[in-house]
């Protein structure tokens, strides 16, 4: 059922990067929990503008949990208080009449501040840059079921491919670590007989640039896991520990 | 007639006009594409796909996009397939077959040529995908899974669960980074395109304004590609992401490339409705859900019992009563009337009675809770989300939503606009799917586009026309980069309170109202006397435009409210061509319905005396659009009536 609540929001206001940032408090009251959090930024907003004030920033596009553009943290919460669930999909309902919610961007070395709630996060365009693909030029591909895949093989890449690179794992680490994207790509790419041939060039190549990058290492502490909007395994990570102790890429492997 | 337009057909039999085009299309050899440049607008499945394989031929690409990494255009969010014709499933499938399927379903207003074309691309797409690692759904023995989608009689859509498009798209992007890391693609991201650059006629490069240093920067190429997108956000409400614009085409438009039928646009069924005005985007329910869930409403208008307590006779499943072939299974322009005309009848439920019911009860109760979970487990998940309602114990709420573009910039057979050198792919063309778009077929189009036919037609036209270079402090890369920065000045100025409103409205209250005009007016059912007066109210909305706008400068480079200024004004600008269109062509045709043209059922009546052809707009400066007609033929499939009775 639908129905008005009054929220108090702390939120992060930054006007650009070189800027000092602090909280900043507002007020809504009568918002409907059919809104989603994104919205009611969005309400704020217009009543910030309509006064002449700077509107508070903030990354999204999609606004359906898909392309991995919003994120930053909602009481300390990667994404917010709801499992599997996007900062953009985040509903008022979830909150008290009253709840006062804290705002604050993705803080981690590798992610730098641009405004208010927005960090950069193409530091992990870079990791895939540096190998996550499979090396194939266009026409040169053989019939697509000269390959055959079984049901639960392309249905566990799948999984791991399903990261949308919104980078809440790095946000949730106290390392800031990017392993669970990394590894969710290598274990995309390697649990696929395509993904074969560069199997292991690709693991030492994105780990070593995931490093440069300027994340951290993973202590297991398994933060990643528990703020992953698509509930990647962070079983991946001990996978992707295996992978960069195999030596060689040998095709036979896959299958293993 | 025209003789402006040459949409370059080749001519005997359309089976084979692909492959004799292609066979004859000039080349250029690898070491020569090295010092050739070319500028791709967009990351999308038809821009990264286009940008990754001619990086791949050796030419020196720059991708321009408004996001900060390319794997979040909004192909990310198609869930339902991809179509190819490979007569996985042995029902009888053949190019033949998905050409004929992509003709009608569009209403006989698309080119033959360009739809075998895509018939016969669309198995190499599977192909090449599968080979990049994109993970499809297989079959216990490991071959590939296909579905049937949209009502096709036959099962020829690939997917990888409710993602398809995600995984498609991280393949395209995953093939565009490795052209990043071999030193052929450069990046360009968070740039906005506002204007195209052209050099005697010729497309040769575009400004952008840079959404974090907010500085203007023209960049200049051989050739330049479009492929931004659709433009459904015009109704301000839509299943495309919020950011989602016209703003390349239209500037395009503006220096001379013509817009095709803007005004057939596909407003989808299944959607969650809006509840309340603060609401930013609706989201679409995979059409699949049709398969198994039945349409309702309750006979007797202002019902509002909870839909278990209604009772089976009080129940009108409409669909399948008004088609009983058909049933749940009608086109998407079918299905959106029907719930439209009952809801404005006063029979529909929910909030405003703005939504019809699909219920799944049946489907459950067939074939079990589980069954039907791992189906729709995510659909269902999200439903939930966003509604606060459980889909397992209480029918799903839905309603129509606008969702796809047909209409486009005008592009020829080798998808060049009528600016010599300009391409345009993907749903930013106005392509292949003439009135009306089969379900699954733009994921198809757009990697076509991109992975075959661009990378063979970009390459001919080089080789016929060779560009001189042109740098980026060219006259015409400095007018164009003026005519920007006054653009930009002139929005400020009303923006910043000079305004006589005293500027205090947000750009999205006007958007909002832009919205609400266009899907009264220009949705799912238009009439000559609602798009009259649609452009009276227009000029009302843009004079308030004028001198209402809240647009202050913080001195902050960021500014997300100047980026949704521009868009918006170019929305209105194409809110014009589109009542326009809908104006003029006064027949019903796959999505365009024209209340004055209906057969007694209320069918689409079609006119192909008179409006067998695709109508073009060109720019005037200063005057009012002018339309030229593109002329269809048909060859190979004689025009019929479509039939779901
Ligand atoms: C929710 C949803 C579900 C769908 N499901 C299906 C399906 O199951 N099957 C199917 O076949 N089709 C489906 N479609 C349609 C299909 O997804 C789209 O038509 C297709 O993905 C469009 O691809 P594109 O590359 O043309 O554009 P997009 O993917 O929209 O990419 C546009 C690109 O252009 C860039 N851009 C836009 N404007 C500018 C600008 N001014 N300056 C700089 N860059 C700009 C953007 O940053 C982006 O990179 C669906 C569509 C939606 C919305
Ligand atoms: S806005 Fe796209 S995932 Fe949240």
């Amino acid at each position: 059922m639908s129905r008005s609540i009054a929220l108090t929001l702390r939120l992060w206001r930054q006007a650009c990067p070189e800027a000092p940032g602090g909280f900043e408090t507002h007020r809504l009251e009568a918002v409907s929990t059919d809104l989603s959090l994104l919205e009611a930024l969005d309400q704020l907003n217009e009543r910030l503008i309509a006064v002449g004030q700077r509107p508070v920033g903030f990354e999204h596009d999609c606004r359906e949990g898909i392309c991995g553009a919003c994120g930053f943290l909602v009481n300390g919460q990667a994404h917010g208080p709801r499992a599997a669930t996007t900062v953009c999909q985040l509903y008022l309902r979830e909150f008290e009449d009253g709840a006062t919610l804290t705002l604050e961007p993705f803080r981690a070395r590798a992610f730098a501040p641009l405004q208010d709630l927005a960090v950069e996060r193409t530091a992990l365009d870079r990791i895939l840059e540096a190998g996550g693909y499979c090396s194939v030029n266009t026409g040169s591909a053989p019939e697509a079921n000269a390959l055959l895949v079984g049901r639960e093989q392309a249905a566990r890449a799948f999984d791991a491919a399903s990261c949308i690179g919104c980078g809440a794992c790095v946000a949730s680490c106290r390392n800031a670590s990017a392993s669970l994207f990394t590894a969710a790509k290598l274990a995309h790419l390697g649990q696929l007989p395509q993904g074969q041939p560069e199997r292991s060039r690709r693991a030492q190549a994105m780990v070593q640039r995931m490093a440069a990058e300027g994340f951290g290492d993973c202590s297991s502490h398994l933060e990643c896991e528990a703020a992953c909007p698509k509930q990647i395994s962070a079983d991946w990570i001990s996978w992707m520990q295996r992978e960069l102790r195999r030596q060689g890429d040998n095709p036979a492997a896959a299958r293993s | 007639m025209s003789a402006v337009l040459d949409p370059r057909i080749p001519g005997g039999p359309v089976a084979t006009a692909w492959q004799r085009c292609r066979e004859e299309l000039p080349l250029i050899s690898p070491s020569n594409k090295r010092r050739l440049r070319l500028l791709v607008v967009g990351s999308g499945l038809a821009g990264a796909s286009a940008a990754a394989a001619l990086a791949e031929q050796g030419y020196r690409v720059r991708l321009i996009t408004y996001h900060d990494s390319p794997r979040r255009a909004h192909s990310v969010a198609a869930q339902g397939g991809i179509n190819a014709a490979r007569n996985d499933a042995n029902d009888g499938d053949s190019v033949e077959r998905l050409f004929r399927d992509t003709v009608r379903g569009g209403d006989f207003r698309a080119r033959e040529a360009g739809c075998h074309r895509l018939a016969e691309i669309s198995g190499a797409i599977i192909d090449h995908c599968v080979a990049q690692g994109v993970p499809f759904a297989r079959e216990y023995g490991g071959t590939l899974a296909t579905r049937s989608f949209g009502g096709a009689q036959v099962s020829r859509t690939f997917y990888a669960r409710g993602q398809t498009g995600q995984q498609l798209l991280y393949g395209a992007t995953q093939a565009l980074m490795r052209q990043v890391a071999a030193g052929r693609v450069e990046l360009l991201s968070r740039r906005d395109m506002l204007e195209l650059i052209t050099v005697d006629g010729v497309a040769r490069g575009v400004v952008c304004r840079h959404q974090l240093s907010g500085e203007l920067e023209a960049f200049t190429a051989h050739a330049v590609l479009l492929a931004s997108g659709g433009y459904s956000n015009v109704y301000y409400l839509s299943t495309n992401a919020v950011k989602s614009n016209a703003s390349a085409i239209l500037a395009a438009y503006r220096r001379g490339a013509f817009l095709a039928n803007p005004c057939f646009t596909q407003i989808h069924p299944t959607c969650i409705p809006s509840g309340d005005p603060g609401q930013s985007k609706l989201t679409l329910m995979s059409e699949s859900l049709r398969n198994d869930g039945r349409l309702w409403l309750p006979l007797r208008a202002g019902d509002d019992r909870p839909p278990a307590a209604i009772p089976e006779p009080e129940r009108d499943y409409f669909l399948e009563r008004q088609y009983p072939a058909y049933g749940n299974m009608v086109p998407r322009d079918v299905a959106s009337r029907r719930a439209q005309e009952l809801c404005l009848a006063g029979r529909g439920v929910g909030p405003g009675g703005r939504s019809v019911y699909l219920d799944l009860a049946e489907a459950i109760e067939r074939e079990g809770r589980p069954a039907i979970e791992t189906r729709y487990g995510n659909l269902l998940e999200m439903y939930e989300r966003i509604s606060g309602e459980d889909p397992y114990a209480t029918p799903l709420r839905i309603y129509p939503a606008p969702h796809y573009t047909m209409g486009g910039l005008w592009v020829d057979y080798q998808l060049m606009s009528t600016v010599p050198g300009l391409f345009v792919l993907g749903e930013a063309n106005f392509s292949e799917h003439g009135a009306n778009r089969l379900g699954a077929s733009a994921l198809m189009q757009g990697l076509a586009d991109g992975y075959f036919i661009a990378p063979a037609t970009v390459t001919a036209w080089l080789a016929g026309a060779p560009q001189p270079s042109v740098e980026a402090d060219h006259p015409a890369c400095r007018g164009a980069l003026a005519a920007v920065t006054e653009r930009i000045a002139a929005l400020r100025a009303r923006g910043s309170g000079g305004g006589s409103g005293g500027g205090r409205r947000p750009v999205d209250a006007f958007h909002r109202e832009l919205g609400a005009l266009m899907i009264e007016a220009c949705g799912i059912s238009r009439s000559g006397p609602a798009l009259s007066r649609a452009l009276v109210e227009l000029e009302t909305l843009r004079a308030a435009f004028a001198s209402e706008l809240a647009l202050a400068d913080h001195g902050t480079p960021i500014d997300p409210e100047l980026e949704k200024a521009l868009r918006l004004e170019d929305f209105v600008q194409l809110a014009e061509l589109m009542l326009r269109d809908a104006l003029s062509r006064q027949e019903s045709c796959g999505a365009h319905f024209r209340e004055e043209h209906q057969t007694p059922e209320g069918e689409a009546l079609r006119d192909d005396a008179r409006f067998g052809h695709i109508a073009a707009w060109e720019h005037v400066p200063g005057g009012e659009p002018r339309c030229h007609l593109e002329p269809l033929q048909f060859t190979a499939i004689t025009p019929s009536t479509r039939s779901y009775r």
